[in-house]
């Protein structure tokens, strides 16, 4: 069964995911608020900036941020600088790359979502009384959950399943930055074939699993909202 | 009062908007489509953005230079269109949402509330569970809980079929003769017009054309409506008596008495009656052995010729104004002129209310 090497893999991971979930979420909301509300001229470029992520081999995206990060870089001057350390080949290091690298699988479909909640029912609460946070919190929010479902899960899903990324910036450090996808990719250089059978079934099944959550959520909030 | 200048510029439509209106009873905004009766009433909300001038509600400036009182501070009630029901809540908490956010609501008023629309009933459904005319009446009950210092209703029948229109028509009656706040309702249908105003504000685009109490504005001939085969006027009346063997209903309004079918409503009830200028003939002299039952001397005030074989006259009846179709032919034999008197022949009229 699961060696001592792949529960830690399997802990980093989980950890990793959920921490970097709940980060985009914090800022991924805002942003997709902004991006369903405003008239920003330059609104296109942001958008494009955001997708990157989506187009560009993983590789690419963890060496820039190696580079940016590491110990030579211009962050990772700043902070040693600051009296701390570089954060390539850390935890923290591999949760900036997820969150980057993730971000438009929780910007969209929150942007979406919004966008789909209208104009309408935000001016009937300000007719209402509410103020500008109050019906954002008690309507948008709300009138979003979908968004919000299918953001978590794509989010999260999304980041167990890095690979490139995490192999530039993390190093493949057990307990520290080993994750599944690496572990995988080792049991296979390593002809250990059943142990890579375990795990990549594993994450084959949770993927399926969570899509399986986002579809159904979906199809049940649209069914609701098509009735009235 | 309500006075406002506003000037807003969308695309290719500019509204600019200067009247002073009542803040009593019930103003129609009133105009064809495009005429930016809706862009109006969004302004006086405060929803519409780029806008700018002076806008003073009652003894509250909500707009002028330097200030503009947002939306969720104005207190109005807003009933939009196609009510807008929050989804995600149900009926109840629909209703709540305004409420948790104005101060002093008594749960006395809001029983008379749920009362006087009729939707006690509908409290715990959600908001798929309800018919075009429930909803409607829900948005209506959420605009007036949170006590709004004046009610904004945009179209609000007109999302609905005949038969529902049929239905609410009766809560908005009851709105106008229960509650002393002042509304303002955006239509394009003279019919609602005609049953709801008290004053009317003629909106035609972008500009306003006229502003004045309903009966005035229907009868004025520098007017679209006060010409045409369909031209009609208002006579507000009380109800005071019947005669129960004809089954007949007496009416007395400033310039007399009216005897029309009885609609069974009660004694003192007030009534708005609708009279087509086509139904209206003139004689000089008052018929005797007529058929027609309501008969009462009229001052001519002032003719319009209407092109072809026809003429629109204005009387007073006292001070009460009605307007007469008659043809040329006829004007002349009888020799009509600004201050004749003559008898007015009225062959039916409508009861709006």
């Amino acid at each position: 069964m699961l060696n001592e090497y792949d529960i830690s893999a399997l802990l980093v991971t989980i950890k990793l995911a959920s921490v970097t979930t709940a980060i985009l979420i914090l800022i991924g909301t805002p942003i997709a608020w902004w991006l369903s509300q405003t008239r920003f001229k330059f609104k296109a470029v942001i958008e494009a900036i955001i997708a990157l992520p989506l187009i560009l081999p993983p590789t690419v995206l963890g060496f820039y941020l190696l580079m940016t990060l590491g110990t030579n870089g211009p962050l990772g001057n700043l902070l040693e600088s600051l009296g701390g350390s570089s954060i390539a080949f850390t935890f923290t290091g591999l949760v900036v790359g997820s969150v980057i690298y993730s971000l438009p699988f929780v910007v969209q479909p929150l942007q979406n979502a919004f966008s789909s909640v209208g104009k309408q029912a935000m001016e009937v609460a300000a007719t209402l009384g509410a103020s500008k946070l109050d019906r954002f919190f008690t309507v948008a929010v709300p009138l979003a959950r979908s968004g919000f479902i299918t953001a978590t899960v794509l989010g999260f899903a999304h980041t167990v399943g890095e690979f490139g990324v995490v192999l530039m910036i993390g190093g493949n450090i057990p307990g520290e930055t080993g994750v599944l996808s690496i572990a995988i990719y080792d049991h296979v250089e390593s002809m250990e074939y059943a142990q890579a059978h375990l795990l990549a079934g594993g994450l084959l099944v949770l993927s399926f699993i969570m899509l399986l959550i986002v579809y159904v959520f979906n199809r049940r909030f649209s069914i609701m909202r098509s009735d009235s | 009062m309500i006075e406002c200048k506003i000037k807003i510029k969308l695309d290719s439509f500019i509204l600019d908007a200067n009247f002073s209106i009542p803040d009593r009873g019930v103003t129609v905004i009133f105009g064809p489509s495009g005429s930016g009766k809706t862009t109006l009433l969004r302004a006086l909300a405060g929803l519409e953005e780029n806008q700018n001038g002076y806008l003073k509600m009652g003894d509250s400036i909500w707009q002028d230079g330097e200030n503009f009182v947002l939306t969720h501070k104005r207190r109005i009630g807003y009933v939009f269109q196609d009510a807008a029901l929050f989804d995600h809540l149900n009926v109840q908490d629909n209703l709540d949402y305004g409420i948790k956010r104005s101060p002093n609501i008594e749960k006395a008023f809001i029983e008379s509330i749920i009362n006087l629309l009729d939707i006690k009933i509908l409290l715990n459904r959600t908001t798929s569970q309800l018919s075009g005319g429930e909803r409607q009446r829900i948005a209506i009950a959420r605009a007036l809980l949170i006590k709004p210092k004046i009610l904004l209703m945009d179209e609000p029948l007109s999302a609905l079929d005949m038969k529902r229109k049929q239905e609410i028509l009766p809560y908005l009656d009851a709105l106008h003769n229960d509650l002393d706040i002042p509304v303002i309702y955006v239509t394009h249908s003279a019919e609602e017009a005609s049953r709801l105003a008290d004053h009317l504000l003629l909106l035609d685009n972008g500009k306003v054309i006229g502003s004045g109490p309903i009966n005035t504005m229907l009868t004025r001939f520098d007017l679209p409506m006060s010409h045409g085969k369909e031209a009609t006027s208002l006579i507000d009346a009380i109800v005071v008596g019947r005669e129960k063997e004809f089954d007949l209903m007496q009416l007395d309004f400033p310039g007399g008495q009216f005897t029309v079918p009885d609609n069974s409503l009660e004694v003192n009830s007030s009534v708005r009656l609708r009279v087509s200028a086509r139904d209206v003939s003139l004689t000089k002299e008052k018929q005797i052995g007529t058929s027609i039952l309501n008969i009462f001397p009229a001052i001519v005030d002032e003719l319009s010729v209407e092109g072809g074989a026809q003429i629109m006259v204005r009387l007073k009846i006292k001070e009460v104004t009605l307007l007469a179709l008659i043809t040329r032919k006829s004007a002349e034999m009888l020799n009509l002129q600004n201050g004749v008197k003559v008898f007015a022949q009225i062959k039916s009229v409508a009861i709006l209310s």
